[in-house]
């Protein structure tokens, strides 16, 4: 386990340096290196420091907060098909974003952005867990998941569209798809702070959800307060995935992809998964991101394109097997 | 710019000659001798032309201008405007105005276009302005069709000898960068980018490679670093194709050059509106170089 700790760590590190030296604007990798760590208040500092560094680092938020978010989501429904961006929280989470911006309020404080995508996530995630039930059968988490998602996709394209802005409209794919290009220091600030604490939030439940395994009577006889981890996941899940999709859309399938490709490097146990798969969710974005740039760096290929093309054959497959084991 | 100044003068000439015997006109241009009728009833679809229409039109003879030309992001000609009936470029109420001319541009809704063609409505479509040169042409264009040579040509003239005074030699040009929504950037062969050149600007976008124009990432406008940024100001609501334009790198290069100008109305279409964008970018650029010294 220490050994995957420390493969995933160095996957992350190598992915987020590339992420560093990649670009448009051909600079030397030395160059581009210095540049980010001296400063000589040049336009490669500029381009480092301003253009690179942020877009890398919101990679490694936002893939390490998704990752999370589907581990979480996924232990606690014991429901390998639980992600956040299928199960509609990212949809409600951009619905969020989308009226905080057209209502203005994001102009007028910056945190209201963010706040607003929790607060759409809250309502997505607490949707989402009633329709599903505790246990959260397979057909009725994904029934109610595809109906909010479409819900609050329909609203996002409906507020778009009613928006005064010309370009809004031509918005709905950025939220639905999401992206990290031209984004600043500002999304990371914006962003930072609900993922710290949604992340700690998440952290917290490792134990509990191991409890959880072993059903949820075990779990309480263990000393598990269901209530709280409950609350947590909740409010954790909301936490991330709101920031995120706050500054770079829905992107979909990360959280269904990576807890599924390492859960048997953690023995299968939820706690130890949620770690792994925030480290594997960072590396995900950060390698789509690098691929969206190196494939077709002009056409700003969203994000999403990229993680549902590797997601959503698995997801079939999932389903399939779901199916045959009977769910 | 001698080839361009020299041609539609000549034309210019013809026309008022032309005006003296529309019959005459109508026979030299092809048409039956005597059904070269002024139209009376025109309505015009596109914001472009419908500024040339008002601007060229006669008396009365404009019944209907698209929306936009009320719109005061869009329109130089917005009080103009008011005077005229509002239509949205739907074949329905286009047609329900009774119009013996439907004047639209290339792009207008070409569904739309077809309809009211079927209908048996006369239907004129301009070409987009993507140069300086062509303002001429398109004026004298609008003039024909609406009857109005004379008119068209002595605004033409007027056009030209104003034009003629912004084009100078400018042996020192600073870097401007033209930095729309979603990046893009307009290149040298754009009506935008040949006003910054009258205006004494070197455009980036050449010699960055995006001569034709087109969506020039952050970095290379960084790295470009233009003296100045010249962007379109935001529309209310918000979106993120704007936020590009509050970006930090974009902040930056303003505090290191000088304020970005804003292209509004005057650079949308291809108007004799276009002298005061480059005489608004020739006071921006004398301000740089005034700084610079």
């Amino acid at each position: 386990m220490s050994r995957l700790a420390l493969f995933l760590s160095a996957l992350v590190v190598v992915l987020f340096l590339a992420a560093l030296v990649i670009g448009p604007a051909n600079l030397t990798i030395t160059q581009s290196l210095k540049a980010l760590v001296f400063g000589d208040g040049g336009p490669m500092t500029l381009v480092m420091r301003e253009i690179r560094l942020p877009r890398a680092i919101l990679g490694l938020l936002v893939g390490g907060a998704l990752g999370l978010a589907g581990a979480a989501m996924q232990g606690y429904l014991r429901n390998p098909l639980a992600d956040p961006g299928l199960i509609g929280v990212s949809g409600s989470a951009a619905l969020g974003a989308v009226l905080s911006i057209q209502m203005g309020l994001a102009a007028a404080l910056a945190l209201a952005l963010p706040l607003m995508a929790l607060g759409g996530a809250l309502v997505g995630v607490v949707l989402v867990l009633l329709l599903a039930g505790p246990r959260g059968s397979s057909l009725t988490l994904i029934l109610a998941g595809i109906a909010i998602s479409a819900f609050a996709g329909a609203l996002t394209s409906l507020v778009l569209n009613l928006s005064p802005n010309p370009y809004a409209a031509s918005e709905i794919i950025f939220w639905m798809m999401g992206s990290l290009a031209d984004r600043s220091m500002v999304h990371v600030w914006i962003a930072l702070p609900l993922i710290v604490i949604g992340a700690v939030l998440l952290s917290t439940l490792s134990r509990g959800l191991d409890a959880l395994t072993l059903g949820e009577d075990a779990a309480e006889a263990m000393g598990i307060n269901l209530t709280r981890l409950r609350l947590s996941l909740i409010f954790g899940t909301a936490a991330v995935v709101g920031a995120s999709t706050a500054v770079a859309g829905a992107i979909g399938f990360v959280g269904l992809v990576v807890p599924h490709l390492l859960r048997p490097w953690v023995s299968a146990r939820p706690g130890a998964l949620l770690w792994a798969s925030a480290l594997g969710g960072a590396a995900m974005i950060l390698a789509s991101d690098i691929l969206v740039r190196v494939v077709l760096p002009e056409r700003d290929l969203k994000l999403g394109v990229v993680t549902a093309l590797v997601g959503a054959p698995l997801f079939l497959h999932l389903i399939y097997r779901t199916r045959r084991w009977g769910a | 710019m001698p080839a361009g100044a020299v041609r539609p003068m000549s034309v210019s000439v013809q026309t008022s000659k032309l005006t003296l015997a529309l019959g005459l006109a109508g026979a030299l241009l092809g048409a039956p001798v005597t059904a070269r009728d002024v139209p009376k009833r025109v309505v015009s679809m596109n914001l472009c032309t419908d500024q040339l229409a008002m601007l060229i039109g006669g008396q009365g003879q404009i019944v209907s201008v698209s929306q936009l030309a009320a719109d005061p992001r869009s329109s130089a000609m917005v009080e103009q405007a008011k005077g005229y009936l509002t239509n949205h470029g739907r074949a329905e109420e286009i047609y329900l105005m009774q119009p013996d001319l439907v004047l639209a541009g290339t792009y207008t809704a070409r569904a739309t276009v077809r309809m009211l063609e079927r209908l048996g409505i006369n239907v004129v479509t301009f070409e987009i302005t993507n140069s300086l040169d062509a303002i001429p042409e398109q004026m004298i264009q609008m003039g024909h069709v609406l009857g109005q040579e004379a008119k068209a040509a002595g605004l033409v003239a007027q056009f030209e000898a104003t034009l003629a005074e912004y084009r100078a030699d400018i042996a020192n040009r600073p870097k401007a960068a033209l930095y729309h929504a979603n990046g893009y950037t307009s290149g040298d062969r754009s009506l935008a980018g040949e006003i910054l050149t009258v205006a004494g600007f070197e455009n980036i976008a050449a010699s960055a490679g995006y001569a034709g124009g087109g969506v020039m990432p952050l970095e290379v406008l960084a790295m470009a670093q233009p003296e100045a940024v010249i962007q379109s100001a935001p529309y209310g609501g918000g979106s993120r194709a704007e936020e590009i334009m509050d970006h930090p790198v974009v902040a930056a290069l303003r505090e290191n050059g000088e304020a970005g100008g804003l292209t509004d109305h005057d650079w949308m279409c291809g108007t004799p509106f276009v002298l005061q964008a480059i005489a608004d970018m020739t006071d921006l650029r004398t301000r740089i170089q005034e700084a610079a010294e």
